[in-house]
């Protein structure tokens, strides 16, 4: 009775009975969880850090789950409809050596300091200014995103199961609300890597079976470059011009725009992802944890590009556009995955599927209020307004705010609706501050000359130029040709250089300024600023302990199935 | 794998799956008897009940292995 009044006429697929149940067992589960760790989460440490007694794999999974949302696998399996195999390079070369690189290079610094976020890093390291500048935009950034985030997949739900927009709204935020709010960081990475493994039971099954209808990956290589173009299953040999491949960018943009500055400043600087790593129990599990997510990560694209490519070979329908979808009624690139759903899971198999996509929505917002939740009481609330309460002050400052986060992202999403525009600057904003965050991080961590002024002037200036480039190309679409370099260069080409270029300007700007004005003294920079920090040892490890031989064997692995696909 | 709690987070993840496996599998042989007027694309390969199988079973053993009074 409850399913009739909800859904609407209009939807993809229809839920048979047990499907409803799995949906309803998930929110049982998620809320028992909640309600079980309510009692951890009495300290500050318990309820922002979660104890920072989290194993590597728990960490590790989270780290990766975080990023794993359900907004996350609709969009990358349309992108492979739309792009093919290029959109590997996301989970490849725009995440692995990110990855690596954050385990190997940048988890020390943030360990050892024993900050509670990305902000309080920059404070130890730069002063109040920088981490000001940071914390504001990632808190207002963040709460945005999960109210667009919301918006966007309560859509989702309207088109795909005929849900009530404001019914999948509430359902899941005030779910968020009670599990957050109850357990915590705790919780929310609790229930990531319950998410975890949801998503892999809920969408494997799509590879296997598309693939055993296709008659395997030879067969379906010859079918796409039938249907669509030879282009669409190469990952390196397309990139050579703009104009060669479907998605309009080159080689260039993808390992530097990609995977040398967008990929680094995501994994080693987004505090979404980050603050997972900095709960692991000592410096091993944190160093150990991005390797583990990094070896899970390079397995996700069976689950995300390959249904998009099968869609591509298996589909009778041609998915056209967003916009030409709303005025054909034809459906989206973003609705291949769930196409493919239907298209293979019968009862029980399609409500694994939903809730594997609904899981993946509620432990991205999830992420994103409690890291913003960490970050307004540690970085903002703390030292700008009340610096002198006690431990549980903070800690009811921080349940208070995450019902408020959530309350916020559900205004931002209702706002979203009347004015849809709003989503695509929110999402263009927070891209503006990826890049040159990654900058000032990096310099403060390896160059022990960078000072106070030149950190705050380099991270300023690399946003306000990336802010430019943008609203240059808004305003003349030809400016393009500038910024990425090619007349032939198309939307995703300009956001890699667009943050190539801001990176540059606040590495530039950091160093010149930071020549210009007063070192820092080294003793205020040890355990924040590599030479001057020493590595606390983990005692005596055998090889298969060591995060480097993980790390060897990741990469080992990255390079083998870059080569494979070519 | 411990995290430090009386539950470990694996007891949960086997409930999880032995729950979901157990009525995916119910599921599918409830179709074997009662075969649905559209049936999906593959449908002979019975995918519902080897993959609700492989799910209950992978569930279960979690959920023993990481049983709170273990």
């Amino acid at each position: 009775m409850m399913a009739s009044i909800l859904i609407l006429p209009e939807r993809l697929v229809r839920l048979s009975t047990v499907d409803l149940i799995i949906v309803v067992f998930y929110f049982f589960l998620v809320l028992a969880i909640g309600w079980y760790l309510k009692g951890r989460a009495n300290t500050g440490e318990d309820f922002f850090m979660a104890g920072r007694e989290m194993t590597s794999w728990v960490a590790g999974l989270s780290f990766l789950s975080a990023n794993l949302g359900a907004l996350e696998l609709m969009g990358w399996a349309g992108s492979a409809y739309q792009y093919g195999i290029l959109a590997t390079h996301w989970y490849w070369v725009g995440a692995i050596p990110a990855m690596l690189f954050l385990a190997l290079v940048m988890m020390p610094f943030y360990y050892i300091s024993k900050t509670h976020s990305v902000p309080g890093y920059l404070q130890l390291r730069f002063g109040e200014s920088s981490r000001a500048l940071s914390a504001v935009s990632f808190a207002f950034m963040t709460v945005l995103m999960s109210g667009v985030n919301m918006f966007a997949m309560a859509k989702v739900m309207q088109i795909v199961l005929g849900w009530d927009i404001n019914f999948s709204i509430w359902v899941s935020s005030l779910t968020v609300a009670i599990y957050v709010t109850l357990g915590g960081l705790r919780s929310a990475i609790f229930n990531e890597v319950l998410q975890f493994f949801l998503i892999w039971a809920g969408a494997l099954l799509i590879p296997i079976l598309g693939l055993y209808e296709a008659g395997g990956w030879s067969q379906l290589k010859v079918q796409i470059a039938h249907r669509a173009s030879d282009q669409y299953v190469h990952l390196w040999s397309t990139l050579g011009t703009f104009g060669n491949n479907p998605m309009g960018i080159n080689w260039v943009g993808i390992v530097f725009g990609l995977g040398a500055v967008i990929s680094m400043g995501y994994w080693t600087t987004d505090f979404l992802v980050v603050q997972r790593i900095l709960a692991a129990k000592d410096i091993r599990s944190a160093q150990m944890a991005p390797i583990i997510g990094a070896g899970f990560k390079m397995f996700v694209p069976i689950i995300v590009i390959l249904p998009g490519l099968l869609g591509l070979a298996v589909l009778p329908e041609k998915l056209v556009p967003e916009s030409m979808a709303l005025a054909s009624g034809a459906h989206s690139y973003n609705d291949v995955l769930p196409l493919m759903l239907a298209r293979y899971c019968g009862p029980g198999l399609l409500g694994l599927g939903v809730t594997a996509l609904i899981a993946g929505f509620m432990s991205g917002m999830a992420g994103n209020v409690s890291a913003f939740t960490t970050v307004w009481t540690y970085d903002i609330y703390r030292p700008f307004i009340n610096s002198k309460g006690s431990d549980h002050h903070y800690v009811n400052m921080g349940r208070w705010t995450t019902v408020i986060g959530v309350l916020i992202s559900v205004g931002t999403a209702y706002l979203v609706m009347q004015f849809a525009s709003i989503m695509d600057y929110v999402q263009a904003l927070f891209s503006f501050f990826i890049a040159p965050l990654f900058g000032t991080v990096v310099l403060g961590m390896l160059w022990k000359r960078a000072t106070g002024p030149g950190g705050f002037w380099g991270l300023l200036c690399g946003t306000l130029s990336s802010i430019g480039m943008w609203t240059w190309v808004k305003i003349d679409p030809t400016a393009i040709r500038y910024v990425a370099l090619s007349p032939n260069a198309k939307g995703l080409a300009q956001d890699m250089f667009q943050a190539l270029w801001s990176f540059a300007v606040c590495v530039t700007v950091t160093v010149v300024v930071s020549l210009a004005t007063k070192p820092m003294p080294d003793a205020q920079l040890t355990g924040l600023v590599y030479g001057l920090t020493k590595i606390p040892s983990v005692g005596k490890l055998t090889l298969f302990q060591k995060p480097i031989f993980w790390a060897g064997v990741v990469t080992v692995v990255f390079v083998i199935l870059n080569v494979l696909f070519w | 794998m411990q995290t430090g709690e009386s539950i470990s987070i694996w007891f949960f993840i086997g409930i999880s799956l032995a729950g979901n496996g157990l009525l995916i599998l119910a599921a599918g042989l409830y179709g074997l008897s009662h075969p649905p007027a559209l049936p999906v694309v593959l449908s002979s390969l019975h995918a519902d009940i080897w993959w609700g199988a492989i799910l209950s079973a992978v569930g279960l053993f979690y959920s023993v292995h990481y049983r709170p009074a273990r």
